[in-house]
C-alpha cells in the first residue's frame, strides 16, 4: 500500500484535511514510548487504497520536542511515498521555513496552501503558480473548510506517489548552497552514507546537530574538512551563533518567496484576533475573565447540570437495570453471593464508570472548545508566571482547578499539556486538590467536633490541599523531575471558530478511551474490593462485613495509624473503603461506629488528623485507573499513589503532633 | 546592548543576535527570531511575565528571562 504523510505546523488545518480524507477510517493510537497521538487512516483513490499518516504538528525538524523527533524519525526511516506539506496561508513565511527543511529530506512532496478562504477574506492573495515555480514543487491552494481543491491535492499527491519524482532544489543563497554541496560530497565519499538523504544530513552537519553527527560515518580527515567548510561559511560570525546561521538563511529564502508570491492587505493589528485579545488579555480584565470562564465550566460540569446527568445515569443503573437483574435472580432463586457479585460488584462497578461519563463528556467538550478556538494558548500565557514557581506550565492550572470537582476527569484534562514531564507532574499533583467526594468527610467530622468552625475548617482543608500540591510539586521538580523547563516559546494562534464535527469527534474519542481503557480497570478493581469486603480468608461468603478480609486488613493496618491518633480498626477500614470512592469513608464510618460513636473513637486533634489523611491519601480506584491510563504505566501510577499516601501520612502526623502539643 | 525585555509594549527593534542555551535559542530561531528580524512587544501578561511579541506577522510568547537573551540593534522605535 502506498503511503502519504501529512506534515505541517500546529494549527495549520492538517488534521481537518486528514479527517476529510479518511472520514471514519482512521485509527488513533500512541507513538511508541511517548504519549503523542499517532493518527493513521486509509483512503481510497480510484480502486487503490492509500495509507495516510497525520504527523504531529511541528515548527521545525530540530530534534528537541518529542513531536519533532517523531516526525523526523518517521520521515527519515519510513520514507513515505509522498509528503503533503500543509502550510497555513495566513502565516506563510513561518510555515515555509518548515517546507524548506522538509525539502532537504529528498522525498516527493506537494505543498498545500491551506486556509486559502481565510487569506481571501482578509483581502490577501497568494500566487501559487509562482510559488510552485520558485520551489519546483506542485503547490495547491486548498480549504478544508469549503472542500476547495481537496480532490486536486490528492490527485497531485497520488501522481507523485506513482512516479516518485523529486524535481526540486532549495533556492538557497550561493554561499549556503556551496557549503551544503561540499559537505554532501564529503559524506558521499563513504559507501555507508550513500543510502542517507545527504542534503538533510549536510544541513544538519552544518548546524552541528549532535544526532546527525552520530548517524553519519566519516573519518577524522573528513570531519576536519567539514569543520573547515563550517568555518568558511560562518566567516566572522562568533562560534556560538553558527548553529543558527542556516536557520537564518532558510528564513531569508522564505522572506524572498513571500515577497514575490504573497500580497497582504491587512496589517496584523487590524485582525479580529488582535481586537479580541485586547479584551481577553487586558491587563485588568484578563484574569477575572479567565477565572470566570473556569468557574462557569466548573459549574456546568460539576454543578447541577453535570450532577443531574450523573444522578440520572446512576438511577438508570442502580434502580432500573439492577432492579431488573434482581427480579431475574430472585426468579432463578440464585444464591446470595451471586446476587452480591452481579448486582453490587459488577453493576456497581459499571455504574461508577458510567456515572463519570457525563462529566467527562462535558469537560472535554469545554476543553476542546478552548483548545480549538485558540483560548487555551492564552490561558497558558496568563497563568505561566503563577505556576512556574512549581515548575509547571500555565496550562496546568486547568486540570488542577477541575481537581476540586472530581479527580478522575481532572486527570484526563492533563492531556492538554504537550510536554510529557509537565503532564506527569501535573497528574501526580492533581489528586491533592480536594475533590467533591471528600467534602462529606469534612462535613461529618466538623458537625461532630467543630460545629462553630465548620466553614473555616473546610476552607483550611482545601487550602492545605493546594499548599501540599505546591510544596510536593516544588520538591519533585528538584528531584525526580529535575532539568530545564520546556521552553515557553509558544505561538498565540489567531482565534478560530471551532468546527462542531471535529469537536464531537474529539469528545467521543476521549470518552471512548475512558470507558474502554480506564473503565475496564475500574470495574476489575471494584469487583476485587467487593470480594475483599464480602469474603473471609477461608473464602466463605460473610453476611457481616466486620468478618471480611477487608475488616481483617483494617485490624492489621490500625496500628500503623496509631501515631496519627486514630489507631482504631474502624478508621482503618473506612480509609480502605475510601478507595472505592472517597465518600464511602462516611458511610463506612457511620455503619461501623453507630450513632454518636465518633466521639469515642476520635479526639478533636485526631479528627483533624483523619481529615487531613483523607484529603491527601491516594485517590479512589477510578482516579487511580485514570492515572494509570494517562501515564501509560502501572509503575508510575502505583508510584504516585504511594507518594500521595506517604505525603498524607507525614502531613497528618505532623499536624496531629502539633495539635497534641498545643 | 539593548535586549528585548527592555522594550515597552508597542516598541519595536531589530534582532542583532540571540544568545542563551541551545534548546531555547534553537526554538526561538526556528520560530523566526533571526538576525535582522523586526520584533515588537505587543503586551505584557497581567502578572508581569511573559511577553507577547509580534514577529513575522504572528504572535509569539517569550518569557522575560529568555527575552533578555535577544539583543537588538539601535534605538527602539514605535513602528
Amino acid at each position: 500500500m502506498r503511503s502519504i504523510a501529512l506534515c505541517g505546523n500546529p494549527n495549520c488545518g492538517k488534521t481537518t484535511l486528514f479527517n476529510l480524507y479518511t472520514g471514519a477510517r482512521q485509527y488513533v493510537g500512541n507513538w511508541a514510548g511517548v504519549t503523542v497521538e499517532k493518527k493513521e487512516g486509509v483512503l481510497s483513490h480510484g480502486d487503490e487504497e492509500i495509507a495516510l499518516m497525520d504527523l504531529p504538528g511541528i515548527y521545525s525538524l530540530a530534534p528537541y520536542s518529542p513531536e519533532e523527533r517523531i516526525t523526523r524519525d518517521y520521515l527519515l526511516q519510513e520514507r513515505p511515498d509522498v509528503v503533503i506539506n500543509v502550510v497555513d496561508g495566513t502565516n506563510l513565511e513561518r510555515n515555509l521555513y518548515l517546507t524548506l527543511q522538509l525539502m532537504e529530506l529528498e522525498l516527493p512532496m506537494v505543498v498545500a496552501v491551506g486556509m486559502i478562504d481565510a487569506v481571501r477574506s482578509q483581502g490577501g492573495e497568494i500566487d501559487c503558480a509562482r510559488l510552485s515555480d520558485m520551489l519546483g514543487i506542485p503547490v495547491v491552494p486548498v480549504s478544508a473548510k469549503t472542500g476547495e481543491n481537496t480532490k486536486k491535492l490528492m490527485d497531485t499527491a497520488y501522481k507523485l506517489a506513482q512516479n516518485r519524482q523529486i524535481g526540486y532544489t532549495i533556492p538557497y543563497d550561493s554561499s549556503t548552497k556551496n557549503a551544503l554541496v561540499l559537505i554532501a560530497a564529503i559524506c558521499a565519499q563513504n559507501e555507508k552514507n550513500r543510502a542517507l538523504p545527504l542534503q538533510f544530513y549536510a544541513s544538519m552537519l552544518l548546524e552541528e546537530d549532535a544526532d546527525a553527527q552520530s548517524r553519519v560515518s566519516l573519518n577524522t580527515g573528513q570531519w576536519e574538512q567539514v569543520s573547515i567548510i563550517q568555518g568558511e561559511y560562518a566567516g566572522k560570525v562568533p562560534a556560538d551563533q553558527r548553529q543558527t546561521m542556516l536557520a537564518a538563511a532558510r528564513y531569508r529564502v522564505a522572506e524572498k518567496l513571500c515577497g514575490r508570491c504573497e500580497r497582504i492587505t491587512q496589517h496584523p493589528d487590524e485582525s479580529i484576533s488582535r481586537r479580541i485579545d485586547d479584551i481577553l488579555l487586558n491587563k485588568y480584565l484578563a484574569i477575572p475573565i479567565f477565572l470566570g470562564i473556569l468557574c462557569f465550566v466548573f459549574l456546568v460540569v460539576f454543578g447541577p447540570a453535570g450532577r443531574h446527568l450523573k444522578d440520572g445515569m446512576e438511577y438508570l443503573l442502580s434502580d432500573v437495570v439492577a432492579g431488573g437483574a434482581r427480579c431475574v435472580l430472585d426468579r432463578l432463586a440464585a444464591p446470595q453471593w451471586i446476587h452480591g457479585l452481579l448486582i453490587d460488584a459488577v453493576l456497581g462497578g459499571v455504574g461508577s464508570v458510567l456515572s463519570f461519563t457525563p462529566q467527562i463528556v462535558l469537560l472535554f467538550a469545554f476543553l476542546s472548545l478552548m483548545e480549538d478556538s485558540g483560548y487555551m494558548a492564552r490561558a497558558a500565557f496568563l497563568m505561566d508566571r503563577l505556576l512556574r514557581a512549581i515548575g509547571l506550565p500555565g496550562k496546568a492550572f486547568i486540570p488542577m482547578f477541575m481537581g476540586v470537582g472530581c479527580t478522575t476527569p481532572a486527570v484526563m484534562a492533563c492531556r492538554t499539556l504537550e510536554n510529557e514531564k509537565d503532564r506527569r507532574l501535573t497528574i501526580m499533583l492533581t489528586p491533592f486538590m480536594s475533590c467533591g467526594a471528600r467534602l462529606p468527610i469534612y462535613a461529618l467530622f466538623c458537625t461532630v467536633f467543630f460545629q462553630q468552625w465548620q466553614g473555616v475548617m473546610i476552607f483550611c482543608m482545601y487550602l492545605l490541599g493546594m499548599l501540599t500540591a505546591v510544596v510536593v510539586g516544588f520538591l519533585l521538580r528538584h528531584t525526580l523531575f529535575r532539568g530545564d523547563d520546556a521552553p515557553f516559546v509558544m505561538e498565540l494562534p489567531p482565534y478560530r471558530l471551532p468546527a462542531l464535527g471535529a469537536l464531537c469527534k474529539h469528545v467521543w474519542e476521549k470518552s471512548k478511551g475512558f470507558l474502554v481503557k480506564a473503565g475496564t480497570l475500574i470495574l476489575l478493581m471494584s469487583v476485587l474490593v467487593w470480594i475483599l469486603q464480602n469474603y473471609n480468608l477461608q473464602l466463605d461468603y460473610v453476611q457481616d462485613s466486620s468478618q471480611s478480609m477487608f475488616a481483617g486488613l483494617g485490624h492489621l493496618l490500625a496500628p500503623v495509624f496509631r501515631p496519627l491518633g486514630f489507631g482504631n480498626w474502624q478508621a482503618a477500614v473506612s480509609i480502605l473503603a475510601g478507595l472505592v470512592a472517597k465518600e464511602t469513608v462516611v458511610s463506612t464510618l457511620t455503619v461501623l461506629c453507630g450513632a454518636g460513636g465518633l466521639e469515642t473513637l476520635f479526639t478533636p486533634a485526631s479528627a483533624v488528623s483523619f481529615m487531613v489523611f483523607c484529603l491527601l491519601y491516594m485517590p479512589c480506584v477510578s482516579a487511580f485507573a485514570c492515572v494509570r491510563r494517562e501515564m501509560n504505566s502501572t509503575l508510575w501510577a502505583v508510584g504516585s499513589a504511594a507518594l500521595q499516601t506517604g505525603v498524607a501520612y507525614l502531613v497528618a502526623l505532623l499536624i496531629y503532633r502539633i495539635l497534641v502539643l498545643l | 546592548m539593548r535586549s528585548l525585555d527592555s522594550l515597552q509594549p508597542g516598541e519595536a527593534g531589530i534582532v542583532q543576535m540571540v544568545s542563551g542555551k541551545g534548546a531555547i535559542r534553537r526554538k526561538l530561531v526556528d520560530m523566526g527570531v533571526t538576525r535582522g528580524t523586526v520584533v515588537r512587544v505587543r503586551r505584557v501578561a497581567p502578572l508581569g511575565d511573559p511577553l507577547e511579541v509580534l514577529v513575522r506577522g504572528y504572535s509569539l510568547t517569550v518569557r522575560r528571562g529568555d527575552a533578555r537573551n535577544i539583543f537588538l540593534e539601535g534605538e527602539p522605535s514605535n513602528a
